[in-house]
């Protein structure tokens, strides 16, 4: 097989690999993960010609630098990014997101500040690290996924697949745009917890997001959510999911995300629907958000539009006659073939 | 099995989201309202089983991803693209209706655990306020059948019913920075194992040298499961060490520590 390597030469701040997601282990404990906003990721991902379970790596502050150690591997980013390639024959480009481009061996990607939200690097057959209970999906709590269950760190060596140098496979559409609308919501599992005041509330309020956000939540700030009563306010622990909106004694709501645990002990008020959870990995401290009731059916019926939406898009992308003055290196300082040992 | 255990008019159905459901059949810690949720996840396994076979009936089951049995309440999580969420919604009903209760008769396991005050920074406090010698706080909890409710909070980590009221008390009043991985801990009437260091604020009483969660047992990583009944066997620092040695290498056979199926 032909495979490509990347090496990480400097980590950025906090990015870890993510995929799709650790789906049948909630029974013992261990958080769902995956990508925070799986919309941007699989516009990256498609940007690469890769499906869209492939894992990428996440970025919500700084990225990394990163070199080709043997390629050619094509790249790509989506979201408030930008990033710069430093060509092994000493010739630099700006790489915007929203296409692709391909690095030869000992180019260099430099991804700059993440100006808000959470973006992502797809890497030609995505970052090829070894799955850990069915994911790569990076979980630190548990010390599983990405790379030895840890954010990545300078040296690390990241598998993938060699793409072709193929002009003409380049792929740019324009920027994928989340709705701007208020956030869906299903009321309850604990509405019965809530006075009914704080339910309407809840609808008609504006919430800021806080800098408490983390992969596992974030805690919003506004109009208070009353309790039926105080003792209403704690619960038996029962099941969680990333986007229930858990609301502590305090009253603030804290919506949980993708690493959040698989059960809580605080009554939820409601959960956001699937279509509207990839906005949730967007937000920003100071951000303000509403929300608005639907049902189950309603959100269906959402999350098919929104699947027909993302067909559309994919379908604007525009194949090569892009970039053209790339120039590959010779080579030097590359794996060669029988380099493999080093995956092990 | 009683007529009122089995009686559905007390199940609810609660949306968690647009990809769950929670079946919830009361509201409290109790062993008879654990015994439903398992009747329930022990049915719809079966269920699902039938499903995976057949082409007739069933196929609202086959989007399902994940299910979480809880002190209280089953949670089935769904792939929302692949599931016809009402549908699903009314046979879960259906089944819980007719399910039964399915007492914790898990697997049963002894598991070792040294008391010594290194490990146990809370016993001497928790016997001295109890009226009790650490002696006699360890031969209870040597001598007690825990049962596992649900496995949460982070991976492997066990809430377990039985503790004897005697030993019933609440958190630390400031919750610890650091508890030490596989710490036996108790507060309230619940035990528990820290599978990993972390904070907390349970009350430490020994620490067991058997990894509560290993990425490295791919079928079962975690430990202990829903319905698991689980006795405390103390062992002496020396054996402490020698385990835990096994236990980091991974060369430590789970299967050991594994009772027979019958009562004790």
């Amino acid at each position: 097989m032909t495979t490509g390597l990347i090496e990480i030469i400097k980590p950025g701040f906090a990015n870890g690999i993510q995929d799709t997601g650790r789906y049948g282990y909630r029974h013992m404990g261990v958080a769902v993960s995956g990508f925070l906003d799986r919309l941007f990721a699989r516009c990256a991902n498609a940007l690469v010609g890769n499906t869209d379970d492939a894992a990428c790596i996440e970025m919500r502050v700084t990225g990394p630098v990163l070199a080709v150690r043997r390629g050619p591997v094509r790249v790509a980013l989506a979201g408030n990014v930008t990033a710069t390639i430093r060509r092994a024959t000493g010739a630099a480009e700006e790489l915007s997101a929203w296409r692709s481009a391909t690095l030869g061996c000992s180019d260099v990607l430099e991804i700059g500040a993440v100006k808000g939200g959470t973006s992502y690097l797809a890497v030609s057959g995505g970052i090829a690290v070894t799955p850990q209970l069915g994911s790569r999906s990076t979980y630190q709590r548990a010390k599983i996924g990405g790379i030895e269950g840890r954010l990545i760190a300078a040296g690390d060596v990241l598998p993938c697949a060699a793409a072709s140098s193929d002009a003409d496979e380049e792929r740019q559409a324009p920027p994928w745009r989340h709705a701007d609308s208020p956030i869906r919501v299903v009321l309850g599992p604990q509405i019965d917890h809530f006075a009914t005041e704080a339910v309407a509330t809840f609808m008609a309020s504006e919430y800021q997001v806080t800098p408490q956000l983390d992969r596992m939540g974030m805690r919003l700030q506004g109009e208070k959510l009353a309790h039926v009563t105080s003792s209403a306010a704690d619960i038996v622990s029962d099941g969680v999911t990333p986007g229930a909106i858990q609301v502590p004694g305090e009253g603030q709501p804290i919506i949980l995300l993708a690493d959040c645990q698989t059960v809580g002990g605080y009554p939820k008020i409601a959960t956001v629907i699937c279509a509207d959870r990839p906005r949730l990995g967007q937000l920003e401290p100071g951000q303000t958000v509403r929300f608005a009731a639907t049902d189950v059916t309603q959100a269906r019926i959402a999350l098919e539009e929104q699947e027909r939406a993302w067909r559309t898009w994919a379908s604007q992308i525009v194949f090569g006659g892009i970039n053209f003055d790339a120039v590959y290196g010779d080579g030097s300082g590359c794996w060669k073939d029988d380099d493999d040992e080093i995956l092990v | 099995m009683s007529a009122n255990l089995t009686s559905a008019s007390d199940v609810r159905l609660l949306p968690l989201g647009d990809a769950a459901w929670t079946v919830e059949f009361g509201s409290t810690i109790d062993p008879a309202i654990h015994a439903r949720v398992l009747g329930l996840a022990e049915a719809l396994e079966q269920a699902r089983l039938i499903s995976r076979g057949g082409e007739a009936c069933g196929r609202e089951f086959d989007g399902i991803v994940d299910v979480v049995p809880t002190f209280r309440s089953l949670t089935i999580h769904y792939d929302p693209l692949r599931t016809d969420a009402i549908r699903l919604g009314e046979a879960l009903c259906a089944l819980a209706a007719a399910s039964g209760v399915k007492p914790a008769h898990g697997r049963r396991w002894g598991l070792p655990v040294c008391f010594d005050d290194e490990f146990a920074p809370d016993l001497a406090d928790l016997a001295a306020s109890k009226g009790m010698t650490t002696a006699d706080v360890v031969q209870m909890m040597t001598t007690t059948e825990f049962q596992v409710y649900m496995i949460g909070f982070m991976p492997g980590f066990p809430y377990m019913g039985g503790l004897p009221p005697a030993l019933h008390m609440p958190r630390l009043s400031s919750p610890r920075k650091a508890v030490p991985e596989r710490s036996l801990a108790v507060a309230g009437e619940m035990c528990a194992v820290y599978p990993w260091e972390s904070p907390g604020g349970w009350r430490l009483l020994g620490r067991t040298p058997v990894p509560m969660f290993s990425a490295r047992e791919a079928a079962s990583p975690a430990l202990l499961a829903s319905g698991d009944r689980v006795f405390w066997q103390a062992i002496a620092r020396s054996e402490f060490i020698e385990l835990e040695a096994a236990g980091r290498a991974g060369t430590l056979d789970r299967q050991q520590f594994l009772l027979g199926s019958e009562s004790v």
